[in-house]
């Protein structure tokens, strides 16, 4: 555990149907100021990185400076959304009773060279593979944030 | 003016259990800071430094509990009770900062809802928790691309579960005394948790408190028990936890550079350690703590803790209390567990399990801690 974990705020939450109590919820991801941009453009099924303008690294998760040359002016720019599975887990021990098992969470690499975690969607969990390429597929959970999620390209 | 050296005269854990009716986070904490006072022969009235983490509240703990144990002026630690914190706490005495500072964490009645993982398990950010990446999750990333990697077969991480619960299973302070003896077998027929890890390779979950007290080799020499010397140690941090991607490249090495600092401190070798007591929250850890720290090759890990090298009676013996796996896992407390159990057995006084060693290794993540009898 961090030492460092402050309370955060209480996420909105999105009813999902399940059989342990009307209380268990999905998370789901509060904007900050910085992320905010991020999660509007997942609204409109467009997937944003930061570069920055200085040395045109990808920055991901949102940043106030880039990692590489640490210049603070960084861009949105739209990814391709296109990369592939660097390494992932099929989890048969749910978070909580809100998701459904066995479910795939996967780091993947984006053809623009940054990393993201996200969830491996659209196939059977027993067939992803380290190394598979994948695409960004957006899922809408609230009216307010959509989940940029991958899938395995055929 | 001679120079301080810092050194360990108190041990303790509460009775660990997975769940402590009566009991809270303060309750336990409390009593094992009594009990690691009391096995070093010493009083409240002895300390002024702490470092007190109860519950999850990670920051003031040692402030609150300092006020409410009646100690006038202390010094507080800044890091989670551990291994580390040990080291931040050894710094302190030498440079005259304080005399004796007593670690203590504990936990109980924190994880009640059991249909969803531990609390502490569920890292509120934005881009982690909506994924469903609890902890289990987030530490099989790594092991599962270093098994893809090096093309290593289950039963050779599914054996390090089963030594580490064996051990265990003879603790009698430990919560799954008597459960087993485990074979490789029956760890990879557990049910899934986050693949390639199964149930027998987690950290299990449970209640209790664990303290250390460490004061001056001068003060230590009028006590009755033996001391144990903080020969050396350092701590790696590679981020934020629970924040980026803890792929293979961004974990494997963690703590390496700290034991080179904790070896070069020590004046010692690697061959010259006997025991390791290193943090066991999932199995394939101990290859990477092995690699990490050079005992071996990146990639020869499976083969070299295999047949025996660490169990009892082999030359690197690991986790001999149990561990998170089969020992107690509070979700913090563990963190100083790995210390108690150097600590026993270097005094020669562990619950089960003794091994012969003058020095002993405890290493939680990047934390490493040098300890000599």
């Amino acid at each position: 555990m961090p030492a460092s974990s402050a309370p955060q705020a209480t996420p909105l939450e999105v009813s999902v149907p399940h059989d342990a109590g009307s209380s268990v919820t999905r998370p789901v991801p509060v904007p900050t100021p910085l992320s905010a941009p991020f999660w509007a453009a997942c609204r409109e099924n467009r997937l944003l990185v930061q570069r920055c303008d200085a040395c045109g690294a990808h920055i991901f998760t949102p940043q106030e400076f880039c990692r590489a040359c640490h210049a603070t002016s960084l861009t949105w720019v739209e990814s391709a959304g296109r990369g592939h599975i660097v390494t992932f887990t099929v989890i048969g021990r749910p978070q909580t009773p809100a998701f459904e098992t066995p479910y795939v969470v996967a780091v993947v690499e984006l053809e623009e060279g940054y990393e993201m975690i996200t969830n491996i969607v659209g196939g059977p969990a027993e067939d992803v593979r380290i190394g598979d390429a994948v695409r960004v597929r957006f899922i809408p959970v609230t009216d307010e944030i959509t989940l940029p999620c991958f899938e395995v390209v055929p | 003016m001679s120079r301080r050296q810092a050194v360990i005269v108190g041990a303790y854990n509460t009775p660990q259990a997975r769940v402590l009716p009566g009991e809270t986070s303060d309750s336990v904490t409390l009593a094992a800071i009594k009990g690691a006072l009391g096995n070093a022969g010493l009083t409240v009235a002895d300390v002024d430094g702490l470092n007190v983490l109860s519950g999850l509240n990670y920051r003031g703990g040692a402030d609150a509990f300092g006020y409410a144990l009646g100690i006038p002026w202390f010094w507080t630690g800044g890091f989670v009770p551990s291994p580390g914190a040990v080291v931040e706490a050894a710094a302190a005495i030498e440079r005259g900062v304080c005399d004796t500072v007593v670690l203590a964490s504990g936990q109980a009645g924190v994880y009640t809802d059991r249909a969803s993982v531990a609390p502490w398990a569920r890292t509120p950010n934005e881009f982690i928790e909506c994924w469903g990446l609890m902890t289990p999750a987030e530490w099989s990333l790594s092991a599962q691309q270093y098994m893809h990697r090096f093309s290593v077969a289950p039963e050779k991480i599914a054996y390090i579960s089963s030594v580490i619960r064996n051990n265990g299973a003879r603790n009698p302070e430990a919560i799954y005394y008597g459960r087993g003896p485990y074979t490789v077998e029956d760890v990879l027929s557990s049910r899934l948790i986050a693949s390639p890890y199964r149930l027998l390779d987690c950290a299990t979950v449970s209640e209790g408190g664990s303290a250390v007290v460490m004061t001056t080799a001068e003060r230590a020499a009028d006590l009755d028990v033996p001391a144990v010397k903080v020969l050396g140690g350092a701590y790696d941090s590679w981020g934020p936890t629970y924040t980026h991607p803890s792929t293979y490249e961004r974990v494997a090495m963690w703590g390496r550079k700290a034991a080179d600092a904790a070896f070069g401190q020590a004046g010692i070798s690697r061959d010259d350690v006997d025991l390791f007591e290193l943090y066991d929250n999932f199995s394939w850890e101990i290859v990477r703590y092995f690699e990490a720290l050079r005992y071996c090759e990146v990639g020869e890990g499976p083969d070299f803790v295999a047949n025996g090298a660490i169990e009892l009676g082999g030359r690197y013996p690991i986790v001999t209390d149990g561990g998170t796996m089969s020992h107690s896992h509070t979700g913090e407390s563990q963190r100083l567990q790995r210390v108690v159990q150097a600590v026993r057995q270097l005094r020669g006084d562990s619950a089960a399990n003794q091994v012969e060693a003058e020095i002993a290794l405890v290493v939680v993540i990047g934390e490493v801690l040098l300890l000599g009898a």
